[in-house]
């Protein structure tokens, strides 16, 4: 459309995207970002609040309703989206169209959902050879489990990654978002690009199977590796311990109080240097003392030195504690409230890390952007999420060839 | 090389491309995965072995730089090459590698390949198909370029324990387990190397990617920065579940036999509140919970969604309702007849598993996600962690456990 800035880098692609929330809507927001085509399809029937963050907070104003939903619009930037009603025949006609013109199809509903809707991976193929379709599901198409229903907290915790966080003589502490909704969705988009990948070099498609709970586990590799080398489980007396360096051992290591009401600063010495530069900052008799420069030394002394570093650092700011130890090359940094990070840290903002978008109701509003640059062709983000069935005259007469007579029927007739 | 989880012996969907990766803690997790997805990767480390061959535990408990189960893990599927890149030999090596490679992925502080005249823009010239990835801690220009930082202090500095820990403000917040910086940034970094790998199909010009682990970490943090992008609200966190502006009930239960279950979300649909009812009537525990006339309530309106609950006080009741049912049967069963309870009522729940108990389980062990390496060179296998996703045609694989130092020198330097 005119006046659209899209990337080029994937320009060529279309993706038929069923998916949503953000296990499924982060992969493709990345895919849009970099110019792909993506069609996000939504049920107009449940007005599309399928996706449980649509409609939900946070709101920019005292707006509400499925088209203010702050979280989905983050969620959905650079997609184009449409309406379709795929209990009817017409629906599922329009669909089949969709897709027979699609390099991707993407979905996480629960396993096994898109086929009793009537497209099963060998209905896809029969419609496009080479189509790469995609399923993100918590326990993934096959395995006694799959039918079960997964949230990202609930993946975080079946896969190991709830147990792995949290400090000694507590409960886990986990993560307190939706840690595999992110990395899931990023999952997912490896997945979908290395499928196009081999279709391109093959001309094979063909359906990739995710279950979100195993890419969990994919991230706690060593600790899986003590257990299967070495016999050591991690449910184990004085674990987690999750802010301290066990592998690498590395002491001090932790997250420690600062002046002011719930500040923080992190500290990690790698190694005998760090630890040095680190006590002459402090400068204190305790911290200068010799015995403290061996690591072996430090880690058998950790309570004793964590409660005086603590001590130190809890009469001073938080972000001044972090300054004077990074300019002494220690690793330091003040545990960033959202505010400091998005509107005070020169980093994020030279990086363009918060693009602004134009969503159709809310107006700009700013959203994530990507945490990498490509040279020469970088992604865009400045067209909001969709309201919802936004782009069904766009989509219905420019890419499938509808008249306009057609397309007020196919809304008339509960279709779109 | 023993592998149960493709018995086809097809290649993965990266086979043909090469990847030089200069070994560092932070994207090595990246050329792993391009690894087992199918590319020649080839790991090239300093004299004497990359500084992660030290980081435990050990094989054994043996430390030694050939038994770092960190280095096992992270360099899976590489082939490895020891190269001084000061010296003129190495640096002449490593430009040959490079130009002959689809991708080079490099961990470097900001300037220190610039320095050697060993950075892209020394090598673009003659290979305008290079695609050159860097994994850096904030980008490789800018006011923070120089930092020092580790897992923690970006994980920390960049959002996402400001987000975790505790109920109880007084204990710090906790930094998740496992390099989990490393993690998001790799992930990022694969992600974007394979979208130039595909912009390149149809230029046939390769490009630079800057990736920085605390922009990675800056855009994983779900609600956390859009709370306050969009309304200037800041979440605070909570114990095992979602930080949000305001305090919510818990979701992490602790069941009768001391493990614990969370339910993520709490049931919304009709078919849920149904479930519960049902699941509370087959325990025999229907009469005693004082709340089941508000459930049935549930059940006659048909559910709540989370739009109501913004606007409808009482969608809101009924939905913290459906938390208490959850947690009321919860102390009275273990966790995995919790886990399986509810699900099995279509309700979704998870047991908090440890990460071995996770391994095990009958449902990863169906997948085939555990898989079998073998180390020749130990006389023995071991079991790692298996694909992320399955795809059948071209199988994501581990073509052979982690390099010795220098191990393929003369294969891939000559004689």
């Amino acid at each position: 459309m005119a006046g659209e800035r899209r990337s080029a880098a994937l320009s060529h692609l279309r993706i038929c995207d069923l998916s949503g929330q953000l296990a499924g809507a982060g992969a493709t927001r990345f895919l849009a970002a970099f110019g792909a085509q993506v069609i996000r399809i939504e049920d107009p029937v449940r007005q599309g609040t399928w996706d449980i963050v649509r409609g939900a907070p946070p709101f920019v104003d005292d707006r509400r309703g499925i088209e203010m939903g702050g979280g989905f619009n983050n969620h959905n930037v650079e997609k184009l989206g449409i309406t379709l009603n795929l209990r009817t025949e017409r629906g599922k006609q329009l669909l089949r169209q969709l897709v027979a013109i699609s390099d991707v199809v993407t979905e996480n509903f629960a396993a096994g959902v898109l086929a009793r809707m009537g497209f099963p991976y060998d209905e896809l193929r029969a419609i496009k050879p080479d189509i790469v379709y995609v399923s993100n599901s918590g326990f993934g198409a096959t395995g006694p489990n799959s039918a079960f229903k997964t949230w990202g907290p609930i993946v975080q915790a079946v896969s190991g990654l709830t147990f792995s966080s949290g400090l000694p003589h507590q409960p886990p502490a986990g993560w307190g978002f939706s840690y595999m909704d992110h990395m899931g969705a990023d999952t997912m988009a490896v997945a979908i690009l290395a499928g196009l990948i081999h279709r391109n070099r093959t001309g094979e498609g063909q359906w990739i199977d995710m279950a979100c709970t195993e890419a969990g586990t994919t991230l706690v590799g060593p600790d899986l590796l003590d257990y299967t080398v070495n016999g050591r489980p991690l449910r184990r007396p004085g674990q987690p311990d999750s802010n301290r360096s066990h592998a690498p051992a590395r002491a001090p290591h932790g997250i420690y109080p600062a002046a002011g009401d719930d500040n923080w600063v992190a500290i990690a010495c790698r190694d005998d240097a760090d630890w040095k530069n680190l006590a002459a900052v402090i400068d204190e008799p305790w911290a200068l003392d010799p015995r403290n420069d061996t690591l072996a030394e430090r880690l058998a002394v950790q309570d004793a030195l964590d409660e005086r570093i603590a001590a130190w650092t809890v009469t001073r700011d938080r972000f001044a504690v972090a300054e004077a130890l990074r300019a002494a090359r220690v690793p330091a940094a003040a545990v960033a409230r959202p505010e400091d990070r998005i509107d005070h840290d020169p980093a994020t903002a030279e990086w363009g890390l918060w693009p602004t978008v134009h969503h159709r109701e809310m107006g700009d509003v700013r959203v994530d952007g990507l945490p990498v640059h490509l040279s020469e062709t970088d992604w865009v983000i400045e067209r909001g999420g969709p309201c919802l069935g936004e782009h069904n005259h766009r989509v219905l007469s420019e890419i499938l060839g509808l008249d306009d007579a057609e397309i007020e029927q196919l809304a008339k007739d509960g279709v779109t | 090389m023993s592998d149960v989880s493709d018995p086809t012996g097809a290649p993965g969907p990266l086979f043909g491309l090469r990847v030089v990766e200069l070994a560092s803690e932070h994207a090595a997790f990246a050329g792993k995965m391009l690894g087992d997805l199918g590319a020649d990767v080839i790991v090239v480390e300093p004299p004497g072995g990359h500084p992660s061959r030290a980081y435990g535990p050990f094989a054994d408990d043996v430390e030694d730089p050939e038994r770092s189960l960190w280095w096992w893990h992270y360099n899976t599927s590489k082939r490895g090459v020891v190269l001084d890149l000061d010296s003129d030999t190495g640096a002449e090596h490593f430009r040959r590698l490079a130009g002959e490679a689809d991708i080079v992925l490099e961990g470097e502080p900001p300037d220190a390949l610039a320095t050697r005249h060993l950075d892209h823009p020394d090598l673009r010239a003659d290979h305008e198909e290079l695609i050159w990835v860097s994994v850096t801690a904030f980008g490789r220009t800018g006011t923070r370029a120089q930092e020092p930082a580790t897992d923690l202090t970006l994980l920390a500095g960049g959002g996402p324990v400001w987000s975790c820990g505790y109920d109880d403000h007084s204990l710090p917040p906790v930094r998740g387990g496992g390099n989990q910086a490393f993690h998001i940034a790799s992930t990022f970094a694969v992600m974007a190397a394979l979208t130039a790998v595909l912009a390149r199909d149809v230029t046939g010009r390769g490009q630079h990617i800057d990736v920085s682990m605390h922009a990675a970490a800056n855009v994983t943090t779900e609600a956390g920065s859009y709370e306050w992008l969009v309304a200037r609200g800041t979440v605070q966190r909570q114990t095992g579940r979602h930080a949000l502006t305001t305090m919510t009930m818990p979701t992490q239960m602790c069941c009768a036999d001391g493990l614990y279950v969370t339910t993520g979300f709490p049931p919304r649909a009709q078919r849920d509140y149904e479930a519960l009812i049902d699941w509370l009537v087959t325990l025999g525990l229907r009469d005693e919970f004082p709340d089941i006339v508000l459930l049935d309530l549930a059940v006659e309106r048909g559910g709540v969604t989370i739009a109501e609950m913004a606007t409808d006080p009482l969608a809101v009741e009924i939905f913290g309702v459906g938390r208490e049912a959850l947690m009321f049967i919860a102390e009275r069963i273990t966790a995995d007849e919790f886990f399986r309870g509810g699900q099995t009522r279509g309700l979704a729940c998870g047991v908090v598993a440890a990460p071995e108990e996770a391994f095990d389980s009958e449902h990863f062990v169906a997948r085939g996600f555990p898989v079998e390496v073998e180390h020749d060179d130990l006389g023995r296998s071991y079991r790692y962690a298996g694909a992320p996703f399955l795809m059948p045609a071209s199988p994501w694989r581990i073509a052979r456990r982690a390099p010795h130092v220098g191990e393929h020198d003369t294969e891939i330097l000559g004689g």
